[in-house]
Formats: structure tokens, C-alpha cells, sequence
């Protein structure tokens, strides 16, 4: 199974090196995200550095649907799917290779975003540690969840406008705790401020992840 | 003729549609829901007091923890249940995907009534249509998990597969309801320490008022059922619909193709008359809906 994740999680993040979509098209629009919120909530910049936890999380989430179509439509040509069916790889190998693919993708996503944040709104990170452990463990949380939708969606004609109906509503654990642990290490709090909210991120990651290893093969099967 | 039988044995597989019994069973259901109902109505507008704090306003109280309780636990508890049980090998039938879609359907309608009385009492009680509360926002969520569910469902495909895949969402959020709930209740308390929902608020029940809430639980529950069995009646007929017309049209075709050989026969000799021809407007209605369905 982990050679498998290894063969699954390298081939996809080959095919990212060569065509750069989540570096050239991704990650700009999360920028331009934060560029928009500054403009909806006005130049006030103490108001922003106030709400820059949320809107980090949130342009997160956009770009994670963003990292998970790419994800399912670099399969959705030339029967890679049915490729991949074919190839005898373990399912739960083959989900755990796709989250890794994509959950690299968003760390350096959340890297960018989390520089604009700091630079464009004068978010003051007071505990760093707080913010790394929440960023990892968010997105193994969006990668599960992603993947599985993305698998879910892979067939369909309507998976565009589908998906990220189906996928924020469920990740909202993760935003509200992600912006909770934020706030927490932008306060400069005590590591107990957000141990809650990463034990909650915890529990998510690890039902997600384990529903994905068991359930990946039969949802790969009715796609 | 030929096209009735195979319409008909495929009807005949699901005894809810076909058997006399069963659409009894419904209609019994369904004449107590509503004797419950009005006798709910009537207990709650006009037999019971006014409460002493809320006044009028504890009226909502014998209608909205009912519709909550139907949507939040049987609804969608049943749905989550029917999944597994479609998903798991030895109990897979479709009859387990129509009950959890029957149950879903059923669960958001509930769903939004309870939003709906929710605010109207929150309005005057809060002084706000919306509060930002655990409870309410969890439900919210919980709604939209499940329009996803529904807006899944509506995509085209076999029906095995639609099941499946239907199966599958249902589980991951049901999955997700209990964390949702966690993190929204922890998110409010660190939010802010006092909460608009005042514990003084919640009126002490006792005499008719609580006879009339555990009369609101029963008729709710009941309309539940009947509205369960009715959509699930009405599932099969769809499903039932959309293969009947193909077979009609199959053997359409066909016929056209033996009207064809023997044209010049039938035409020449006036033959073709209204009982041989294979489909005429409105045949459709007639042989794919079973008896009772009209």
C-alpha cells in the first residue's frame, strides 16, 4: 500500500512540476482572493488583521476545490481512470497517494497565503508553532475529504458546480477550527488555547482518512 | 397483450406500490397524522394557557421541537442507517436507497420548517431572525449537507450507481454531523460567554401543556411516517416510469417495424383499428401506473 501512495502521490506531483497549474493558476487566484477580501472589508487595516485568520481558512478552501478539480480531471482524459482501475494499484494506496499529491499542493498554497496574510493585512503571528500544527493537520483534513469527493464527482458532467457544494459544507470543522487556532497564536495564547480545536482536527483527519482507505475502492468502482 | 405483462411484473416486485393492504396501511397513517395534527392544533391554539413569561409565543413550542425531532434524529438517522444498509453486501437492495432518499427528502422539508419556526420565535424572544447559536448553526449545516445529497441524487445515472454513490455522501455526512456539532458548540462558547438562550426562558411544563408537546411529538412523527411511505410509493412509480416508457418504446418501434411488413395488407384492408395499434395517447399512463397509482 505505501508503495503504492509513493507511486500514486510522485506521478501526480510529476505531472504538477510539469505543468505548473496549482503554481501558475492556484496560487494567484488565493492571492487575488485576499486582495478582494481586503477590498470588502475596507482599508481599515486593524479590521483586517482581525478577520485575517477566517479569510486565510477561507481562500484555503477555495483553493483546495481549485487543487482538487485539477486533481480529478488530470484522470478524466484518455481513460487514465480506467488506467489506473487497470493497474492493479491497492485503492487505499491509490487514496492515500492522491491526498498526499494534493496536500503537498496546498502546503505550499498556505505558504503564500500565509505570507500575504502576515504582509497584506498585518496579521501579528505570535505562537508559529500554533499556525504550522494547524496548517499540516487542516490540510491532511482537506485533502481526505477532497480526494473522496473528487472520486465521488469523477464521472459526473455537472462535477465543476458539484463539488464544491458537496465538499465546503463538510469541511467546515476545519475552517472553524483552523481560524480558532489562528486566532489563538495570533493572541500569543497558551498552546492550551488550541489544543482543542487540533484535537478536533485530529478526530477529522482520522475518520476522513480512514473512511477514505476503506471506501476508496467502491467509490472508485460506481464512479 | 404482450407489453401489459412486462410492464406489470416489473410493478409487481414492489408489494408497497401493488398490494391492497400496504395502501391501506397508508391511508390509516395518514388519516391519524392529521386527526393528530388538528387535535395538536387544537389543544395547543386554544385548549392550553398562555405561558407566563412568553405568552402566546409557547405556542411554537408544541409544533418545534416535534419538527426538529423528525428532521434532526429520524430523518436523518434513518437515512444514514438505510446507507449503510445499502452499502453493506448482504443487506444491499434498492429499496434501501429509496428509503434513505425518501427519508432525506422528507428530513430537509422538516429541516427548514424547524429553521423557519426557530426564527419566528426567535424574533420576538432574541430579537434577532438569526443567531449565531450551536444549535442553529449545526442545523444549518446539516441542511446543506443534505440538499447535497439531494442535488447528487438528481444527477442522471443507473440506478445502482446513483445508489451507490448517494450511499456513500450520505455516510460522510452523517459522519460529519457530530464534529460539525463539537466544533460550532466549542466556537460559540469561546465566541461569547452568555448566550441568548436564557435557561428562564424555557417555559416548566406540566397539565395540558406537556400532554399537548408529547401529542405534537406523536402527530409529527406520525406525518413523518406517512410522508416517508407516500414518497417512497411514488420513488418506485419514477424509477418504475422511466423503464415501462422504454419498454414502450422498444416495442413501439418494433410494432412499427411488423406495420411496416404487413402495411400494404392492414391499410388495404382497413384492419388497423384502435385496440391493435400498440400505443395510443395516454397508453403510457395506463399500463405504467399500477392500479391505485391514479
Amino acid at each position: 500500500m505505501w508503495h503504492d501512495t509513493i507511486l500514486v502521490a510522485g506521478k501526480d506531483l510529476r505531472i504538477e512540476a510539469r505543468s505548473r497549474v496549482a503554481l501558475s493558476q492556484v496560487a494567484p487566484f488565493g492571492i487575488v482572493a485576499l486582495v478582494l477580501f481586503a477590498f470588502a472589508l475596507g482599508p481599515d487595516r486593524s479590521l483586517m488583521a482581525k478577520g485575517a485568520p477566517g479569510l486565510f481558512w477561507v481562500a484555503v478552501l477555495f483553493c483546495t476545490v481549485l487543487a482538487i478539480q485539477r486533481s480529478v480531471s488530470v484522470e478524466s482524459v484518455d481513460g487514465a481512470r480506467d488506467g489506473l482501475r487497470l493497474s492493479g494499484l491497492d485503492p487505499a494506496g491509490l487514496f492515500l497517494g492522491k491526498s498526499a499529491a494534493v496536500a503537498a499542493q496546498l502546503v505550499v498554497l498556505e505558504v503564500v497565503l500565509g505570507l500575504g496574510v502576515v504582509l497584506l493585512y498585518g496579521a501579528n503571528v505570535e505562537v508559529p508553532w500554533l499556525i504550522i500544527a494547524s496548517c499540516l493537520l487542516g490540510t491532511i483534513g482537506l485533502a481526505a475529504t477532497g480526494t473522496l469527493y473528487g472520486a465521488l464527482s469523477a464521472g459526473l458532467r455537472v462535477r465543476e458546480t458539484l463539488l464544491p457544494f458537496l465538499l465546503l459544507p463538510i469541511a467546515a470543522p476545519v475552517l472553524l477550527a483552523g481560524t480558532r487556532i489562528w486566532q489563538a497564536a495570533m493572541a500569543g495564547g497558551t498552546p492550551a488555547d488550541g489544543s482543542q480545536w487540533l484535537r478536533l482536527l485530529v478526530i477529522f483527519d482520522a475518520v476522513y482518512v480512514a473512511l477514505g482507505v476503506v471506501v476508496y475502492g467502491p467509490i472508485q468502482e460506481s464512479a | 397483450m404482450s407489453s401489459n405483462q412486462t410492464v406489470s411484473t416489473t410493478a409487481d416486485r414492489s408489494p408497497l406500490v401493488q398490494s391492497n393492504r400496504a395502501r391501506w396501511t397508508v391511508r390509516i397513517i395518514g388519516c391519524t397524522a392529521a386527526v393528530a395534527t388538528a387535535f395538536t392544533v387544537w389543544l395547543g391554539l386554544w385548549v392550553t394557557p398562555p405561558d407566563q413569561v412568553q405568552g402566546n409565543l409557547v405556542r411554537l413550542v408544541y409544533i418545534h421541537p416535534g419538527v426538529a425531532w423528525v428532521a434532526l434524529y429520524l430523518a436523518f438517522g434513518l437515512a444514514a442507517v438505510s446507507s449503510l444498509l445499502y452499502l453493506w453486501p448482504r443487506t444491499r437492495s434498492l429499496f434501501w436507497d429509496r428509503l434513505a432518499a425518501s427519508a432525506v427528502e422528507v428530513g430537509v422539508v422538516f429541516n427548514v420548517c424547524t429553521l423557519i419556526s426557530g426564527s419566528i420565535w426567535g424574533r420576538p424572544t432574541w430579537g434577532v431572525w438569526w443567531a449565531w447559536d450551536a444549535r442553529l448553526t449545526s442545523t444549518a449545516v446539516l441542511l446543506v449537507l443534505f440538499l447535497g445529497y439531494l442535488a447528487l441524487r438528481r444527477v442522471p445515472a443507473e440506478p445502482d450507481v446513483r445508489a451507490k454513490r448517494s450511499a456513500f455522501v450520505a455516510i460522510f455526512a452523517s459522519v460529519d454531523v457530530p464534529i460539525v456539532h463539537f466544533s460550532v458548540l466549542w466556537w460559540k462558547t469561546l465566541h461569547q460567554g452568555a448566550t441568548v438562550l436564557n435557561p428562564n426562558l424555557s417555559p416548566t411544563i406540566h397539565g395540558s401543556m406537556a400532554w399537548t408537546l408529547l401529542l405534537g411529538f406523536v402527530a409529527l412523527t406520525l406525518v413523518f411516517v406517512w410522508m416517508l411511505l407516500v414518497r417512497y410509493r411514488v420513488g418506485v412509480l419514477e424509477d418504475f416510469l422511466g423503464t415501462g416508457e422504454l419498454d414502450l418504446a422498444l416495442l413501439e418501434r418494433q410494432a412499427e417495424g411488423v406495420a411496416l411488413d404487413e402495411g400494404d395488407v392492414a391499410v388495404a384492408t382497413g384492419v388497423a383499428n384502435a385496440s391493435d395499434a400498440p400505443l395510443q395517447p395516454g397508453a403510457v399512463d395506463e399500463l405504467a401506473l399500477p392500479e391505485g397509482a391514479r
